[in-house]
């Protein structure tokens, strides 16, 4: 089982995956307020559950699915009532293409 | 208060053409104008839109079951008027483009609905203090919390500004301000009522839930809500019973469950352990037989909760990235991904960033099995504890909160102590099953407070569930105390 002790290198490497942009006094402020909350949590991991089916969902159901056939949806001024910045009929953003490796994936 | 104040009187009143719902919506929003800027219980009011409904209504127009009655809704329900906010700066502008299903029904039904209301952001709390709007107040002592995550649909009720309310309980978010509030609140069988349309949190555990001032009123309005849904794929095709009409269908005394683990709880404080055993003499009084049972993994309860609603929520909350449609920031970035995360830092309160990073961690490369994997055997585990109790008793019988509402600010400075709260409400979600809250007494002390009793069931047994929550209504009056405000 590892360590439930958080460090804040690990914290930022979450945050980084989380995709928040934290500044360093919140990443130690998180650091602090984290490592009780995971401490308590990993207790789960006192108790042998060998043998025991991970359950994800209550209810017995499987590939709810409707049939594949076109049915009205939403119009494209709906969609774009939200959005921060269009052009035409697209959302608007930065550059995606040529974004530096630490940022990719 | 609303003349008359609780759903179904208001309803036969309106029929009876005894109060308009003109005049009636006019006192609700009349009394929201005074009383909200005190509690703090909505985030956005329609007057003129529940006006013209209550005219349609008057005008025969508009019929159905809750035709005319002025109702709140929590600001994580989808409407296409208005916004839907989550009580989040990430959606403090956000204007769905559809209304949820229940919405729909709710509507359909003749409901107007008045309000949105106050909540804690993305509905992760306990006390309603998370949101990015304020806190709301407790009714009943202003200087406390109304409990959460559905305080502002709790307060709306109790403190007397609309018949009834709707919530959503993902870890006890309907039960516990509803307990706190002293009113009524259910939380159905997952897959009772449909989801589309209710921002998720945490999909395998959420639900909509109707919260009012009595079991009478929860019974109707469980009956507009539930049913099976195709734009719902966890909607379960149960059929719906007339819950209102076979409330006092059966005489047979309930066999009551006393959880062995529940009793041994810390930090129960004395007036709610009073009130609920009191609450047990009633029954007993009544002919109800007390069942000793054991769930053995209560006490892993709150750990398998904080792992698995995190870990979906960190999946659920991937979306709001300032591309499509919620907060973007301002600042300059260099790409898209620096847009992502500087987005969601300025929109997400601090809560929602703690619990979308447990939840990351806990699903990250290495910490998997450890953390979420465990958490969902344990999930199988609490099921099962649920369903051997099930073949002794009929009902489930413990406290809703361990202590009445707290004072705002006691707990903020401390997540886990606020994760505790959440001990009796939480294994009820993780299994799936209905679970009720229903005020059982008051607090001693200067100011009452509400204390609330709680009642789980097996899936699908709201029927049951709420004869029996009747049963003690029949016998008490908690349910007629009012707040003075």
């Amino acid at each position: 089982m590892p360590q439930p002790k958080i460090s804040l290198d690990q914290v930022r490497h979450v945050a980084k995956l989380a995709r928040l942009d934290l500044s360093d006094d919140q990443l130690r402020k998180y650091t602090s307020q984290l490592m009780p909350i995971l401490d308590y949590v990993a207790k789960i991991g006192q108790i042998d559950m060998s043998g025991v089916e991970p359950m994800a969902h209550v209810l017995p159901l499987k590939n709810v699915l409707r049939e594949d056939v076109v049915e009205p949806s939403l119009s494209v001024e709906d969609v774009l009532r939200n959005a921060p910045d269009t052009d035409g009929p697209f959302f608007k953003v930065p550059k995606i293409i040529g974004a530096d490796e630490d940022s990719a994936g | 208060m609303l003349t008359p104040d609780t759903l179904l009187a208001a309803l036969e009143a309106i029929r009876r053409r005894e109060v308009s719902s003109l005049e009636l919506v006019r006192q609700s929003l009349d009394r929201m104008e005074h009383v909200n800027r005190i509690l703090n219980a909505f985030n956005s009011v329609y007057p003129e839109r529940a006006l013209g409904l209550a005219r349609e209504v008057d005008g025969g127009r508009i019929a159905g079951p809750l035709a005319g009655v002025p109702i709140a809704l929590k600001d994580n329900i989808c409407t296409s008027f208005g916004t839907t906010t989550c009580s989040s700066r990430m959606l403090q502008l956000f204007r769905s483009p559809y209304d949820a299903t229940v919405v729909q029904r709710l509507e359909s039904a003749g409901a107007i609905i008045v309000g949105k209301t106050n909540m804690d952001e993305f509905a992760m709390g306990s006390s309603t203090e998370n949101s990015a709007f304020g806190p709301t107040h407790n009714p009943w002592d202003v200087t406390r919390v109304p409990g959460g995550s559905s305080g502002g649909s709790a307060a709306a009720v109790a403190g007397g500004m609309t018949c009834a309310a709707i919530g959503s309980d993902t870890g006890g978010s309907i039960r516990q301000p509803a307990s706190m509030c002293g009113v009524v609140g259910l939380k159905p069988t997952y897959g009772r009522v449909s989801r589309y349309g209710l921002v998720a949190y945490a999909s395998s555990l959420d639900q909509i839930g109707p919260i009012a001032w009595n079991v009478p009123d929860v019974a109707l309005l469980l009956g507009v809500l539930a049913g099976h849904d195709r734009r719902d794929s966890t909607s379960a095709a149960e059929p719906v019973p007339d819950y209102l009409h076979e409330l006092d269908a059966s005489a047979k005394p309930p066999r009551i469950g006393i959880p062995r683990e529940y009793q041994a709880a810390g930090g129960l404080d004395d007036d709610v352990r009073n009130a609920v055993g009191e609450a047990t003499k009633v029954y007993q009084a009544l002919g109800a037989e007390l069942v000793d049972i054991s769930l053995p993994h209560t006490e892993y309860g709150i750990a398998a909760y904080y792992i698995i609603a995190p870990c979906e929520a960190s999946s659920n909350l991937a979306r709001y990235d300032g591309v499509h449609f919620g907060h973007r920031t301002r600042q300059p970035v260099r790409d898209i991904v620096e847009l992502f995360s500087k987005s969601r830092a300025e929109g997400f309160g601090e809560e929602v960033q703690r619990r979308i990073m447990i939840g990351t961690y806990a699903l990250s490369s290495g910490y998997y099995d450890a953390y979420y994997l465990q958490a969902l055997k344990m999930r199988a585990l609490i099921k099962r504890d649920f369903d051997a109790a099930f073949e002794k008793c009929d009902v489930v019988l413990c406290p809703t909160s361990p202590t009445p509402a707290f004072k705002i600010g006691e707990k903020t400075g401390h997540p886990l102590q606020m994760y505790l709260v959440d001990v009796f409400t939480v294994t009820c979600n993780i299994a799936g099953i209905p679970g009720i809250s229903i005020p059982c007494g008051l607090s001693s002390g200067p100011l009452p407070l509400p204390i609330g009793l709680q009642l789980l069931g097996p899936a699908f047994s709201e029927g049951r569930l709420l004869q029996i929550a009747h049963m003690y209504e029949k016998a008490t009056d908690w349910h007629t105390r009012r707040p003075k405000l």
